[in-house]
């Protein structure tokens, strides 16, 4: 099985919360510095790339951030209208179905159609022929997917139609795009996780039920933000000494010392349970004291990811 | 200034919105177990599918009915019960079927869409489903009438305000009469749908195949008979949520994001004509009272403990800081946003909540004055 990065297609998941835009960004530009032409796909319309990057909205375009890196914020609507305009050829014949009453009926009605549309364009992002005219190819599509809970049943769409259009067209398709992701030489999925309980918790079903339920290859977990081990034990306990005669400032500093050595210790304690619970590799993360997120952290996070 | 009682008190039903892992769930449930405590009977309603909340309240599993959380289990925590905590995890898929049983005109029709494939593969997944479920079981329990309050915890989603248009997008979505019009063009129905659908259509069947249209017609056919049910239940849901007696609380952290994304929220919530009660700000890094600079601080530490130490503890202390000084800036970004509305600060704990004992902390910030919390966070009840 290829490394994560060799991979065509790679999904970023986990819980809310975790740091999935911002790990698919550095992983993002952690494939683009090995050379790699790198695309990152946002799903939800959130757009932090734009936001990382400093510059306007993104959109539905394929847009060059930085040197080997594109974002692209994947909106379903044009999504499908792209997807008819190759079924049909004719732009014409397009156009009268996009205005349609019947079309649109069934564009908004159909349960899970934008998650597969969805799919449907991070496939041709990563096909080394586009089906869009004059596109140019990538090495490496990578997904900041949706959460857990949605993002399984995101990522289960394909089959769920393949299984209820029994043949045409659209089984066939289905069918191709769930076989692309659930083939573990293509398509692979990093998990972010925290270390606090509930995170790890998820990250162990969520495995479990995209390898066995969806039959997806995981091939890592990042434990992210992890706290640095300022305080030994030792010096734990000089603190706790300490804080009886300090005042003011430095009562302030040697409470915030022994915050951290507590919070650092359960982290490290979530750390052993996440790497007991899950069956992928365990790579950790470290928190980045930065009020926000810049490129140059985003390029020292990247340093670490791989 | 705010407690959690002002946004509480004289209502009886709080929904908590806010995007994924911003600590929703932990916040509904201490918000339930505090004012249970206080001597209401309150269910609290979550909707996550990783059965956080079990997790916290020590039940083996939640269903999709109420179960009352022990009392006893609080005496430990030094907290008494003075009311009731009742807890449920929604099934969408279970409430979704109730739903099917409760509207549908016969026995036939109940079965022919319980039975559907598609009906059946897509009730769970059904784009905007759980958010409507979510609030059609919340409407049911306030019919019912057995609490005091509720509490809501809104499904985790990256689009925040999904929920709010949950109700017209389902029954947009079981409107089968137009479906029906296009699934049938004969008689007077082919009149009305007129040459272009037609085309439309053949069209439409050359790019998906027959198969899937005559699968989703027979599915559409089979709720359109429950359309006005749905339509008259989906309006009393949206009258339950503007309701004087409910209220809306965003929860969010203190990060930037989140910040900008609950800015964003409360003023949807208010366009949409909503009441919203304030946002409870979670896992706020507290400013300390540092009159000092870094040097002066590590001078004085360098009295208290040798070098290594002391500079390894201001530089943490640094570190620490400019993490408070962002959540200040934050939170007063917000505070300017919400006037006068609430904005509740809970600080970020050293351990990990988890377990009811945790929630019982929290609960201690929740219904604090800022005054409280302020001297709570220094004496390092945290």
């Amino acid at each position: 099985m290829p490394e994560l990065l060799d991979k065509r297609l790679v999904f970023v998941t986990g819980k809310g919360g975790v740091g999935k835009s911002t790990i698919s960004i550095a992983l993002g530009l952690a494939a683009a510095s090995r050379g790699k032409r790198t695309i990152v796909c946002e799903v939800g319309g959130q757009e932090t790339a734009s936001r990382v990057f400093r510059r306007a909205e993104i959109g539905f375009h394929e847009v060059e951030v930085s040197d080997n890196l594109w974002a692209i914020s994947i909106d379903p609507d044009q999504s499908l209208r792209e997807y008819l305009l190759l079924q049909l050829k004719v732009r014409a014949m397009r156009d009268m179905l996009v205005r349609s009453r019947v079309f649109n009926y069934l564009a908004a009605a159909t349960p899970g159609l934008k998650e597969l549309v969805t799919i449907g364009k991070i496939w041709e992002l990563a096909q080394p022929n586009r089906k869009v005219k004059k596109a140019a190819e990538y090495d490496l599509v990578i997904v900041d997917a949706p959460a857990t809970g949605h993002g399984i049943g995101f990522l289960q769409t394909p089959r769920t139609f393949a299984g209820i259009a029994r043949v045409g067209p659209v089984h066939a398709q289905a069918e191709a795009l769930d076989r692309f992701i659930t083939n573990h030489d293509t398509t692979g999925v990093a998990i972010v996780s925290l270390p606090e309980e509930m995170p790890v918790n998820e990250s162990a079903s969520l495995e479990a039920s995209l390898t066995s339920e969806i039959g997806m290859a995981v091939d890592r977990v990042y434990m992210n933000a992890l706290y640095p081990e300022r305080f030994s034990t030792g010096d734990a306990s000089e603190l706790e000494d300490a804080l009886e005669r300090a005042e003011g400032s430095a009562r302030s500093a040697v409470r915030a010392a022994l915050s951290e050595h507590r919070r650092c210790r359960s982290q490290r304690e979530q750390l052993q349970r996440l790497k007991a619970a899950v069956a992928s590799p365990v790579k950790t993360l470290p928190f980045i004291f930065k009020p926000a997120l810049d490129v140059p952290s985003l390029q020292r996070l990247a340093g670490a990811l791989v | 200034m705010a407690t959690v009682t002002d946004i509480t008190d004289g209502r009886g039903i709080c929904i908590c919105a806010g995007s994924g892992g911003v600590g929703k769930t932990t916040t509904s449930a201490a918000l339930a177990a505090g004012l249970a405590a206080r001597g209401q009977k309150v269910a609290v309603l979550t909707i996550d599918p990783a059965k956080r909340l079990a997790d916290s309240l020590g039940l083996e599993e939640l269903g999709n009915t109420p179960k009352m959380v022990d009392p006893a289990l609080f005496e430990p925590c030094g907290v008494e019960m003075r009311g009731e905590l009742w807890a449920m995890m929604l099934d969408a898929k279970a409430t979704f079927d109730e739903l099917v049983r409760k509207h549908a005109p016969d026995a036939e029709t109940r079965d022919r869409i319980l039975e559907n494939r598609i009906y059946r593969q897509l009730s769970n997944a059904l784009a905007g489903s759980q958010e409507y479920m979510a609030m059609e079981k919340l409407f049911e329990i306030h019919q019912e009438g057995r609490y005091d309050f509720l509490v809501l915890d809104t499904p985790p989603s990256r689009n925040a305000l999904d929920f709010l248009d949950a109700p017209k997008r389902l029954t947009q979505f079981i409107e089968g009469r137009g479906m029906q019009m296009f699934m049938k063009p004969t008689g007077v129905a082919a009149k009305v749908v007129g040459r272009g659908s037609s085309m439309a259509f053949s069209v439409l069947k050359r790019v998906t195949g027959l198969d899937l249209i005559s699968d989703l017609s027979e599915f559409f056919q089979a709720f359109s008979g429950m359309v006005d049910g749905f339509r008259e239940r989906a309006k009393r849901v949206s009258e339950l949520l503007a309701d004087p007696a409910t209220t809306f609380v965003v929860v969010c952290g203190p990060q930037g994001e989140p910040i900008e994304e609950a800015v964003y929220f409360h003023r949807k919530l208010v366009e949409a004509q909503l009441p919203v009660g304030g946002v409870i700000v979670n896992k706020v890094h507290y400013e300390t009272e540092a009159d000092l600079t870094s040097g002066e601080v590590q001078a004085d530490l360098s009295e208290l403990l040798d070098e290594g130490l002391a500079e390894r503890v201001a530089r943490n202390f640094a570190d620490y800081q400019a993490l408070a000084e962002r959540d200040a800036r934050n939170v007063e970004h917000l505070q300017r946003e919400l006037q006068p509305k609430a904005v509740i600060r809970i600080p970020y704990l050293d351990e990990d909540v988890h377990d009811l004992e945790a929630l019982l902390k929290i609960d201690r910030y929740l219904f604090a004055s800022e005054e409280q919390r302020e001297e709570l966070a220094a004496s390092g009840a945290a």
